[in-house]
C-alpha cells in the first residue's frame, strides 16, 4: 500500500510541476502596459518590459519585440521584482546538524529537495529567491545556500552560482537548547547559557585565527610543514577574510550586540542579524557597522525571546539607515511576504522602501543585487505579475517568472485542476485501503504520508527550533 | 499520526505545550481543584452580576489596563460602513451611554457631544474574532506559567475560559488597536475542553470584559485516524485499516453519547428532586452540572473538526443528540454543506493561512475555502484561530479570502455581523445600528487592508487610547541615538 501512496504522490507532483509549462528562456518575452514597481527607480505607469535571454533588455513604452516573442498583456496589472526571502528552510530535507555547538562543516546544499511542493506554493506567492539557512540549534551552524525556485528543474539549477557563500550563527534560547527536551539519556550539550554561547563563538574564532596563521605561514613559506585541512575552521577563516557572509540568528538586542563586538574584535562584519526582533533597541550600533537586519514584519510573542518584538522595528531601523529585509522563516508565511511588507507602510515606511524590504534589500544582504532584486535593464527577469498592487490584500499573483521562464501561472494552474482531480480519483480507486461500500469513487481519501519534517518551522522542536 | 497531520500547526504547538506542562501541573492539581470549585460556584451566580459590572470599567493607571473614557461622541462627515445596511457615504454616528444613539446621513449632534471630524475617515463596527484563546495564552515558548489553554484530563466541561482569561494580557491592547473589539476565547485540549467565553477587549476584570461568560462547550470531535502511511522512518504508528479506525472513532463517540445521556439523566434527577423533596437528595457533580445546558440544546456545543468526514460526523452527532452545534476549524466545511445546512450548523473557519494538507491540494485550498462555503450556502465566520498575539491579523485574513473570490462585503460580514450572529449577540453588536453596543472603529481606509491605520477605537462607548505594549516599546526606543 505504501508503494501505492508513494506512487500517487510522485504522480501528483509530476502533474503540478511546471515541466509542461510555457515559455522557453531563449524566446523573447514582452510584458505590455503594466504598472511597474521597479524597487529601484519608483513606479512606472503603462510600461513594457522586454526580456531577452532571461534578462531584462528594455523597460519603456511601446516596445517592439521579435515576431515570435511571447506577448503578455498586463494592462491593469502590476509587475514587481520577484520576492526574495532572506530566511527560509524550504526544500531542505534537514535543518539542524544538532551534534556539536559548532557545525560549520555542514552544508545545506547537500540536503536540497527540488520536489518540495512548498516551492510551488512560494512561487504562487510571488517568491523567486530564498536564502536557505541551517537551523539555529548551534552557536555556529552550517553553510547556507541561496537558491532560485526553479521548480521542475534539476536540483543543481537551483543555487545561484555567483552568490557569495554564507554561514548561520545562532544566539539565545535555541543554541542553549533550554526550551527543548533533550534526547532521553543524552547529556546536556555545552552551552546552556548566553555566556557559554558567546564563548563557543569566541573559541571558534580563536582557533580559526590560529589556523589561518598556520595557513598563511605555510603559503609564505615560513614553514614547510603543510597544516592539516580543517573543514570546521575553513569556513570561519573565510569569514575572517571577508569571503563568507555571517547570518546571525538572535532575538535579544544584548546578544546581537555582543556578537557584533566579537566581530569587531576579530575584524569581520556580520552580514545580517536574522530575526533581530529587538534590533530597534540598538539601531545606531547596527547602522554604524553597516550590518543588515532581516526581520519579521509583526510576528511576535510566540516565545519569551519574541515578547519585545514590535511592528515598529522596521521603521526605527529604516530611519537609522539600516538595510532591512522582511523574511518568513516559514513555508506558510513565505506565501504572503507582500502583505507583511505592506504592514510596515502604516508605521511610516514609504511604500517603495517597504517594497525594497522584500526585494532589493535582501538581494543586497545576500550579495546578489547585481543580478536580481529590482526591475532594471541587465538584471535577471525575476518578475511577478499581480492583479493589483502587491500591498493590497486583494492582490493575487497571476504569474511568477525566473530569468524569463514562467514557473507559476494561475490560469494554467486553474486549467489543470480538473485533470488532477480525475487522476486523484483514478488513483483512489486503486487504493486497497479505501472504506468498503464507499464505491468506486471512494468517498474517503487514503491516509496521508507523514511529512518528513514540519512544513512550518516555527519553534519546531523536532528540527531544533529555527525562529 | 494522522491526527497530528490534520491538526493545525497552532494546535500542535498547544498540544506539545500542554504535554510539557503536565508535570508541573500535577503538583498544583489539588490547589487547582479547590480554586475550580470556587470558580464554578462563583460563575453560577457570577453571570447574574456580570452585566451590572460591565459598565464600571475603571483604569488602574497601568498601560496594560487603560480602559478609556466614557462620554457622548459625535463622529461627523464620515463614511459609515454599517454592514447591516447600505454604506452611508457622508454621515454622522452618535455614541451615548455606551450605545450607538443614532446613525445616518442627517443626524443632529446633541449638545455637549465631543465631535470627531470624520472627513476622509471610515467608520466600522468593531471586528469580532470567534475562535481565539485570547487571554489564556500569553507566551507559548519558554513561559509555560502563562499558558492556561488546556486543562489536564479528557472531560473538563466545568473548565471555563472566563476564569482563566487575563484581563491585563498585552494581547488585549495589541488586538483592539488593530480594530478587533470582541473575541470568543476558547479552552482546548482533551475531548471536552471546557466552556468558551465571549469577551470585549476592554475591562479591568473578567466580569467587565464578559459579554457571554459561558457561551459554548468546546468538544474536540473524535477523528477517524488511520495514522501512518507512506514514508515511516521514525517508528511512527503503523497505519491501521480504515474500518478499524472507524470502529475506534465510533467507540469514542459512544462514550461521548453516554456522557451526554448521563448529563441529561443527571438534570432529570435534579429536577425530580426539586419537585419532590421526599426523593433521596442527589449528589452534585460539577461536570454534569456544567453540561446540562448544552446536552439539552439550550447552548451550543462547539466541535473542532477540519475534514469533511469529521465535519459530517459532528453534524450527524448533533442531529442525533438534538443539540445546537457550531463547527470550529472547518477547512473542508464547504464539502459537507448539505449536512451542515440540514442541521443548521454554522462554521467558525480558522487558520486560513495554514498550508494545504495534501501535497496535491490546490495551492489556494484554504484561501478559497470561504468563497466555496459562501457559494454552498454555509453560514460562516472567519477567525484567526490564534492564541492571542496575532489575532490582529483578522482583517487581513478576511481580505485574503476576498482576494480568492469571496465578495468583499461578505468578507467584511464574516468578521463582523456573521460572527456576532453565530455567537448569538447580533442584537448587541456586529453592525452599526441604533441601540447596539458602541463597539466602533474609525480608520483612514478599508479596514481589511494592511496599509490602513486605525484612528479611533470605542468599546462599550468608551474611547480607548491607541496604546499597547508595542507602542510603549516604540516610544521608549524610537529616538535613541
Amino acid at each position: 500500500m505504501r508503494k501505492a501512496i508513494v506512487f500517487l504522490f510522485i504522480i501528483s507532483i509530476g502533474l503540478i510541476s511546471p515541466n509542461l509549462l510555457l515559455a522557453q528562456a531563449k524566446t523573447e518575452v514582452l510584458i505590455r502596459n503594466a504598472t511597474v514597481l521597479t524597487a529601484a527607480k519608483g513606479t512606472l505607469e503603462n510600461t513594457d518590459i522586454l526580456i531577452e535571454n532571461g534578462k531584462i533588455a528594455k523597460i519603456g513604452r511601446n516596445l517592439k519585440a521579435a515576431s515570435n516573442a511571447k506577448i503578455i498583456d498586463a494592462s491593469g496589472k502590476f509587475v514587481s521584482p520577484g520576492i526574495i526571502d532572506c530566511h527560509s528552510h524550504t526544500m531542505m530535507d534537514a535543518v539542524n546538524e544538532f551534534s556539536f555547538s559548532v557545525t560549520s562543516m555542514a552544508r545545506i546544499r547537500d540536503v536540497l529537495n527540488p520536489n518540495d511542493i512548498s516551492i510551488y506554493r512560494a512561487l504562487a506567492g510571488g517568491v523567486t529567491t530564498a536564502n536557505l539557512l541551517h537551523g539555529s540549534a548551534n552557536a555556529i551552524g552550517g553553510q547556507n545556500t541561496v537558491v532560485k525556485f526553479k521548480y521542475g528543474k534539476p536540483v543543481e539549477d537551483f543555487p545561484i552560482a555567483d552568490a557569495p557563500p554564507g554561514i548561520k550563527f545562532a544566539l539565545g534560547e535555541n543554541p542553549k537548547r533550554t526550551n527543548f527536551n533533550p534526547t532521553p539519556g543524552a547529556a546536556f550539550r555545552y552551552p546552556r547559557t548566553r555566556m557559554g554561547v558567546m564563548e563557543v563563538i569566541r573559541d571558534a574564532f580563536v582557533r580559526a585565527r590560529d589556523y589561518k596563521k598556520s595557513l598563511d605561514d605555510f603559503r609564505a613559506k615560513k614553514t614547510t610543514i603543510q597544516p592539516r585541512r580543517d573543514l570546521e575552521l575553513e569556513p570561519l577563516v573565510e569569514v575572517l577574510e571577508g569571503k563568507r557572509l555571517v547570518h546571525a540568528h538572535g532575538y535579544r538586542s544584548d546578544e546581537h550586540l555582543n556578537l557584533i563586538l566579537i566581530a569587531d574584535e576579530f575584524g569581520f562584519k556580520v552580514a545580517t542579524l536574522q530575526h533581530g526582533l529587538e534590533a530597534y533597541k540598538i539601531a545606531p550600533e547596527i547602522a554604524k557597522r553597516g550590518t543588515g537586519v532581516s526581520i519579521f514584519s509583526d510576528y511576535w510573542g510566540y516565545k519569551l525571546e519574541a515578547y519585545d518584538s514590535i511592528p515598529y522595528n522596521a521603521v526605527i531601523l529604516w530611519k537609522a539607515g539600516v538595510n532591512v529585509s522582511i523574511n518568513s522563516d516559514s513555508d506558510e508565511r513565505m506565501r504572503r511576504l507582500n502583505l507583511d511588507a505592506a504592514k510596515v507602510v502604516k508605521t511610516g515606511v514609504p511604500e517603495e522602501d517597504a517594497l525594497k524590504m522584500i526585494t532589493i534589500n535582501p538581494a543586497k544582504q545576500l550579495g546578489i543585487d547585481k543580478r536580481t532584486g529590482s526591475i532594471e535593464v541587465g538584471k535577471d527577469a525575476d518578475l511577478v505579475i499581480w492583479t493589483a498592487h502587491p500591498f493590497s490584500v486583494y492582490a493575487r499573483p497571476e504569474m511568477t517568472m525566473i530569468e524569463g521562464e514562467v514557473y507559476f501561472d494561475r490560469q494554467q494552474d486553474l486549467a489543470k485542476r480538473g485533470a488532477l482531480q480525475k487522476e486523484r480519483e483514478a488513483l483512489e480507486k486503486l487504493e486497497i485501503n479505501r472504506p468498503p461500500g464507499a464505491g468506486a469513487t471512494g468517498a474517503t481519501p487514503p491516509p496521508i504520508p507523514k511529512e518528513k519534517r514540519r512544513a512550518d518551522l516555527d519553534d519546531a522542536e523536532d528540527v531544533g527550533g529555527n525562529q | 499520526m494522522e491526527k497530528e497531520f490534520f491538526t493545525t500547526e497552532t494546535q500542535r504547538r498547544r498540544d506539545f505545550k500542554s504535554f510539557k506542562m503536565m508535570k508541573t501541573q500535577m503538583k498544583t492539581d489539588s490547589k487547582r481543584f479547590l480554586s475550580n470549585f470556587f470558580s464554578v460556584s462563583l460563575c453560577l451566580c457570577g453571570a447574574i452580576f456580570l452585566s451590572a459590572f460591565g459598565a464600571s470599567a475603571q483604569s488602574d493607571g497601568s498601560e496594560q489596563n487603560k480602559t478609556g473614557r466614557a462620554g457622548t461622541f459625535a463622529i461627523t462627515n464620515a463614511r459609515i460602513v454599517t454592514v447591516s445596511g447600505a454604506t452611508i457615504e457622508k454621515g454622522t454616528l452618535i455614541i451615548k451611554d455606551g450605545k450607538i444613539e443614532a446613525v445616518g446621513a442627517n443626524v443632529n449632534v446633541p449638545n455637549g457631544a465631543e465631535k470627531i471630524d470624520g472627513t476622509g475617515l471610515s467608520v466600522y463596527p468593531g471586528l469580532v474574532d470567534a475562535g481565539t484563546n485570547l487571554g489564556l495564552a500569553e507566551i507559548e515558548g519558554g513561559a509555560p506559567g502563562t499558558i492556561d489553554v488546556s486543562e489536564t484530563g479528557d472531560m473538563n466541561a466545568n473548565a471555563k475560559a472566563i476564569i482563566g482569561i487575563n484581563p491585563h494580557s498585552s494581547h488585549v491592547n495589541v488586538t483592539r488597536i488593530n480594530g478587533i473589539t470582541t473575541v470568543l476565547s476558547i479552552p482546548q485540549g482533551g475531548v471536552i475542553s471546557g466552556q468558551a467565553a465571549v469577551i470585549n477587549l476592554n475591562g479591568s476584570t473578567q466580569a467587565e470584559m464578559a459579554l457571554v461568560p459561558t457561551f459554548g462547550l468546546v468538544i474536540n470531535f473524535p477523528r477517524i485516524a488511520t495514522g501512518g502511511g507512506g514514508f515511516n522512518p521514525f517508528g511512527t504508528p503503523t497505519p491501521i485499516d480504515f474500518n478499524e479506525a472507524l470502529k475506534r472513532r465510533d467507540g469514542r463517540l459512544d462514550e461521548l453519547k453516554k456522557l451526554f445521556r448521563d448529563a441529561e439523566n443527571y438534570a432529570k434527577i435534579q429536577e425530580a428532586y426539586a419537585a419532590d423533596k421526599s426523593l433521596p437528595a442527589p449528589a452534585t457533580d460539577l461536570k454534569m452540572e456544567a453540561m446540562k445546558d448544552y446536552v439539552r440544546g439550550g447552548k451550543p456545543v462547539i466541535f473542532t473538526a477540519e475534514r469533511e468526514r469529521d465535519i459530517r460526523g459532528a453534524a450527524k452527532f448533533a442531529g442525533e443528540m438534538k443539540i445546537k452545534a457550531i463547527i470550529l476549524g472547518g477547512q473542508e466545511a464547504w464539502k459537507a454543506a448539505d449536512d451542515l445546512k440540514k442541521n443548521n450548523i454554522a462554521v467558525i473557519f480558522t487558520n486560513i493561512h495554514n498550508l494545504p494538507v495534501r501535497d496535491d491540494d490546490d495551492y489556494d485550498y484554504l484561501f478559497e475555502a470561504p468563497a466555496k462555503m459562501a457559494r454552498a450556502g454555509v453560514k460562516f465566520a472567519i477567525s484567526t484561530g490564534d492564541n492571542g498575539a496575532m489575532v490582529s491579523e483578522l482583517p487581513f485574513q478576511a481580505g485574503l479570502a476576498a482576494a480568492f473570490d469571496l465578495p468583499k462585503d461578505e468578507a467584511l460580514k464574516s468578521v463582523t455581523l456573521y460572527p456576532a450572529q453565530i455567537l448569538g449577540i447580533a442584537d448587541k453588536l456586529g453592525s452599526l445600528e441604533t441601540g447596539k453596543i458602541a463597539n466602533v472603529v474609525i480608520t483612514n481606509g478599508d479596514i481589511l487592508e494592511p496599509r490602513t491605520n486605525v484612528k479611533y477605537v470605542f468599546i462599550n462607548g468608551r474611547l480607548l487610547p491607541l496604546t499597547s505594549r508595542h507602542t510603549e516599546l516604540y516610544d521608549s526606543f524610537k529616538d535613541r541615538k
